[in-house]
């Protein structure tokens, strides 16, 4: 075991870890996406999970640092809290909330998030895009609410490298990128229902409940309540 | 076509997939030569194509989907008899290319690198062809045309149309030939 102070408070835990995975352990909150403890290299594409480490002249993303004995972190500096304010707004550019409505209430780390960086859960000022996505769509025997997703990767990761289906891949590129299945709608394939993609989801946009119903389906469209 | 010979067809080519995959290394490496050598044979990528070439590789289907689908170089359904592409390169962009493109969309009923349920129609998006001064530009069947509006697009379906009908007609023409000299 080793010891390290976050944000004043000593905390003790064992080699190796990441910061991220520390401050999880330990009940400090530091926003996160696409952090997965399997994957070999951190993706720290999210770009939420900032923290100041002693030493260290700007802010690193905590899932690509490991614990040092007697580090100093702080989780909640100015210059973290406008990276990741920013980083923030622009996931939520293209992800439409509607907090009121939306059943992932709870789960959803965006909601989570936007309570710890105080801000609203619209992306102002930043222009809204709107992705030319379905609702709902069938993959396999998942069900995907494509306008919830952030494409932070972890179902990909957890469905090929974990499990070993491959059922989940990210399909199109860029602002088209959608997370798809080569098996057709309804179809099992190789999908053996173990739920790894649905427990890592930080946004409840992968679910193996039936559709839910048709007035939760488009909250952007029905009302632009979000915030 | 009917859709009986549309499955023979499908499965023609899916045979002559099968006979030449050995050619290529059993290395994932391999997948994205495999599938261009497809598409230039075929000129798309069929679902059960796919899938072959997932098998073949032994890599799951959705890997195979992830990567063809990255590249706008593959098509995945079969190429119309009247080919169109609108450019939406700098210049016809912002002359509304968009625009054009959404009519023929809208037009056709289908989307952008769909072909139309007859096979008569396909429509994709292409970079720059070339003649930015003609912005906005469509390429209907290697033709260009430059300068494009809605109104022009409705006055080029309707000479599909009349041709379509002149061909109908001299088939008729044909058979009626036939039968009048037997």
């Amino acid at each position: 075991m080793i010891a390290l102070d976050v944000d004043g408070r000593t905390i003790q835990v064992e080699a190796g870890i990441t910061v991220l995975e520390a401050c999880l352990q330990n009940g400090i909150f530091i926003p996160n996406l696409c952090f997965v403890k399997t994957r070999k290299r951190p993706h720290a594409s999210c770009r939420l999970c900032f923290v100041e480490i002693d030493g260290l002249d700007r802010p690193v993303p905590s899932c690509t640092q490991r614990v040092r004995d007697g580090m100093k972190v702080r989780t909640d500096t100015e210059p973290v809290r406008r990276l990741q304010r920013s980083a923030f707004k622009l996931l939520m550019s293209t992800h439409i909330c509607t907090p009121r409505e939306c059943p992932t209430q709870g789960r959803c780390q965006l909601i989570r998030t936007a309570k710890l960086l105080k801000v609203s859960l619209k992306p102002s000022p930043l222009e809204r895009l709107e992705r030319d996505v379905d609702p709902v769509v069938r993959l396999g025997p998942l069900v995907h609410y494509p306008y919830r997703c952030v494409l932070c990767g972890r179902c990909v990761h957890v469905c090929g490298e974990e499990s070993g289906h491959g059922l989940l891949t990210f399909a199109k590129r860029g602002f088209n990128t959608v997370v798809a299945t080569f098996v057709s709608e309804g179809e099992e394939g190789p999908c053996a229902e173990c739920s790894a993609c649905v427990g890592v989801c930080p946004t409840g946009a992968l679910t193996l409940e039936a559709p839910e119903t048709a007035e939760s389906e488009e909250p952007g469209r029905a009302a632009d309540s979000g915030g | 076509m009917k859709d009986d010979a549309r499955l023979s067809e499908e499965e023609t080519m899916l045979r002559s997939i099968e006979a030449m995959l050995p050619r290529f290394e059993k290395n994932r490496a391999q997948l994205i030569p495999i599938l261009q050598a497809i598409q230039e044979e075929h000129q798309y990528l069929s679902r059960e194509a796919m899938r072959l070439v997932a098998d073949y590789l032994e890599i799951s289907p959705s890997e195979v989907l992830g990567v063809a689908t990255f590249y706008n170089q593959f098509r995945f359904h079969p190429p119309g008899r009247h080919q169109i592409k609108v450019c939406l390169g700098t210049a016809c962009h912002v002359a509304g290319g968009d625009i054009i493109l959404e009519n023929f969309e809208r037009k056709l009923g289908i989307r952008e690198g769909e072909t139309t349920p007859d096979r008569e129609y396909s429509v994709e998006r292409v970079a720059c062809v070339g003649c930015c001064a003609l912005a906005p530009v469509a390429v209907v069947d290697d033709k260009v045309i430059g300068h494009m509006q809605p109104s022009k697009i409705e006055g080029l379906f309707l000479q599909f149309d009349l041709q379509r009908e002149q061909e109908k007609a001299r088939e008729a023409g044909e058979e009626a030939d036939a039968q009048a000299g037997s």
